[in-house]
């Protein structure tokens, strides 16, 4: 029974990472870039649906949606501000940039917040019943953030594979030059991409609220690390990689701590990066392709 | 930059002014301390506490019981005559103004007693000063070991405390698992960062080992985690009867809040570190039935003594005294007791070698006996959460 409710845990925690994996691997696949900024855009996310839910007495899905939308919108400024002239440089100045990003919105947040980097509660707004299915324990909460979860999955295969935006991502993603000269906007399309996974992240945190409770202005930073090994596992640029990726990462992280090394359970992420680097780069779901020279 | 250079001079001033102070110190008190004259109508105490800064309530709160207990002393004739002059002074909480404020206490001042800065690490800062001029210092509230007693083990002559020491609170909550609850196999959750939490786990062990219990899990988290349910899960299997879980409210309310949504019902206790309101707003009201702390006193508790402190003290400033405000108001009486004791002559080293002594000395924080560490034994108040409120439930012994 024990290693179901682990198994349970682990799912929970898991579609957490994916959720933030996929607008990581997102823009990752069209533009080469780690935007590190992407864990912040989470906590913001976090912050929108709290101040909408104690402040707005907003209801929780349309706290929810509100920090889609908002996030959406802050990661276009993102890219239309700090990245879109870096198109050309070398990637490490837009590595560098990700990162001053990353610290201008968290510092920005501490700086203007009344309650400085102290953190806040979430009310609690799903009423929380455990259910009991032969001695595991399921929260309503874990099975309303699987569902969320699962939803939005299913929603950006749909755009991706369905629509014509997806369409013009996956173009731009394999060849940006090619589809420009097909009539693809790719300026564009780049800023859709960064507008969807910013929304997933906005949508991670406020899930992230929810389930956890406890949001302050840094707490994106290490959500963000292991979302991105969860991308890098699953294979960096694959969609469906991603998903995979935060849920094995999720399972194994929880795996750990039930054998009782919970103070190793941060490193179990960062090992699993060096493996997944020296001996299959590019990730579970990736093909090995060579480098054109 | 002009502005720079001029800060740079006036620190490079201070700080020679304040070692020329120190070096003129070791010049004139090799005596032995100061000493109150006999003709003198006052005794001058002082109090080196954090009025500003970042933990501004507690100094400042512990100022307001002193200044409490002062006046009463001397609307009742002060000691042998003698009234109470208590002299203020703010440290900002940096532990470099507290060394200086001590210095300015003991040299300028001609204190023969200091009550202590509120935190374990501004106190630490003063004990040098002490030892030097031969006045001791008494922390109201700073719980670190190594206030008393220094790395080598060797103990701080000049320096005491009112409030009982970190490791004492695992102890209490121990003998009030398995003496009030009944328990007998025991989980331990400790924050793994904070030498606090790793103290209290350790006492809380060795207690329960020594009453006869079983610790059936022995896990650790670290400060900022937040998803706790793989630990807990892995806890709750090995089916304890109590869980003792020290850290601090950040993490504890999510704890509390995780275990009790995968059905761990028995009773969870903590120590201080889970006194805040916050802990509330985490892990929700519900959550905190059936959960404990340790605290060095509670405004609720029916003692008749108390409930006196608590009427006089709402009488002067308006609001139920805190623990701080209690650990100040004792402090005072602590010194009291000391300096009646202490020999016709009122001198600073009278008062330490009296203070080492106090023996079954009855305070509002509970009846306590100096040990040779000069920590005091006394007792413990345990507090219990219903419905999201602390309510008294008993006072431990050691």
């Amino acid at each position: 029974m024990e290693w179901i409710q682990q198994l349970v845990n682990g799912i929970s925690l898991g579609s957490i990472y994916a959720l933030i994996a996929l607008g990581y691997t997102m823009v990752y696949g069209i533009i080469k870039l780690i935007n590190f900024a992407h864990g912040d855009v989470f906590m913001l996310g976090a912050f929108i649906g709290f101040y909408a839910i104690v402040r707005w007495d907003m209801h929780f899905i349309l706290a929810l949606l509100l920090a889609m939308v908002l996030c959406a919108v802050i990661g276009v400024i993102i890219e239309r501000v700090a990245y879109k002239r870096l198109r050309n440089a070398t990637r490490i100045a837009a590595l560098i940039t990700a990162i001053g990003v990353s610290l201008l919105i968290e510092y920005t947040v501490i700086f203007f917040r009344v309650r400085g980097a102290s953190p806040e509660a979430y009310p609690e707004v799903l009423k929380n019943k455990t259910i009991d299915i032969l001695g595991v324990q399921i929260s309503t909460q874990s099975i309303f953030i699987l569902t969320v979860s699962i939803v939005l999955m299913v929603l950006l295969q749909f755009i991706v594979h369905q629509t014509k935006i997806g369409k013009a991502m996956r173009a731009v993603s394999h060849d940006a030059d090619a589809a420009r000269l097909m009539g693809i906007n790719v300026d564009n399309t780049i800023s859709a991409t960064f507008a969807i996974g910013s929304a997933l992240a906005g949508a991670a945190g406020v899930i992230f609220g929810i389930y956890y409770t406890r949001i302050d202005p840094l707490m994106g930073i290490l959500p963000g690390l292991k979302a991105f090994v969860a991308a890098v596992l699953g294979g960096i640029g694959i969609i469906p990689g991603a998903m995979v990726g935060g849920l094995v990462l999720g399972v194994v992280e929880t795996v750990v701590s039930a054998l009782g090394y919970s103070l190793w359970r941060d490193a179990a992420a960062f090992v699993i990066l060096i493996f997944i680097l020296i001996l299959r780069p590019a990730g579970i779901f990736g093909k090995n392709t060579r480098e054109k020279v | 930059m002009k502005q720079r250079k001029l800060k740079k001079l006036a620190s490079i001033f201070l700080a020679s002014s304040v070692l020329v102070g120190a070096l003129a110190g070791c010049g004139t008190s090799t005596s032995g301390g100061n000493s109150v004259s006999d003709d003198s109508d006052t005794i001058k105490i002082g109090a080196n506490l954090e009025l500003s800064g970042n933990v501004a309530s507690y100094g400042s709160s512990i100022g307001d019981g002193a200044t409490l207990a002062v006046e009463e002393i001397n609307a009742k004739g002060g000691i042998n005559g003698k009234k109470i002059e208590l002299i203020k002074v703010d440290n900002k909480s940096e532990n470099s103004e507290a060394t200086s404020a001590a210095i300015r206490l003991a040299e300028k001042e001609k204190v023969v007693a200091m009550i202590g800065p509120a935190t374990s690490g501004n106190t630490v800062a003063t004990v040098s000063i002490a030892e030097k001029y031969k006045v001791p210092v008494v922390t109201a509230s700073g719980t670190a070991p190594n206030v008393t007693e220094n790395k080598d083990g060797k103990i701080n002559d000049y320096a005491f405390r009112t409030c009982f020491i970190d490791p004492f609170q695992g102890t209490v909550a121990a003998n009030f698992a398995t003496g009030e609850l009944g328990a007998k196999n025991v989980a331990i959750y400790a924050d793994n960062a904070s030498d606090y939490a790793k103290g209290l786990a350790a006492s809380f062990k060795e207690t329960i080992l020594a009453n006869g219990g079983k610790v059936v899990a022995e896990e650790a988290y670290v400060a900022k985690d937040v998803d706790f349910k793989a630990t807990l899960t892995k806890i709750k299997s090995a089916n304890p009867d109590f869980v003792f879980i020290p850290g601090y409210y950040e993490e504890v309310g999510l704890i509390v809040k995780q275990a009790r949504e995968l059905g761990i019902t028995v009773p969870l206790m903590g120590a201080d570190g889970w006194d805040s309101p916050t802990l509330v707003d985490l892990a929700g009201g519900d959550a905190l039935n059936n959960t404990y702390i340790t605290n060095h006193y509670s405004s609720e508790d029916p003692d008749a003594t108390i409930q006196e402190f608590v009427k006089a003290f709402k009488a002067k400033y308006n609001e139920a005294p805190n623990a701080f405000h209690a650990l100040g108001y004792d402090t005072v009486y602590f010194l009291k007791d000391a300096i009646e004791r202490s020999g016709d002559t009122i001198t600073s080293v009278g008062i330490k070698n009296a203070l080492a002594e106090t023996k079954d000395l009855s305070l509002i924080t509970g009846t306590f006996t100096v040990d040779k560490k000069h920590n005091p034994v006394k007792s413990a108040t345990v507090l219990e959460f219903k419905n999201g409120s602390q309510v008294f439930n008993s006072k431990v012994n050691p």
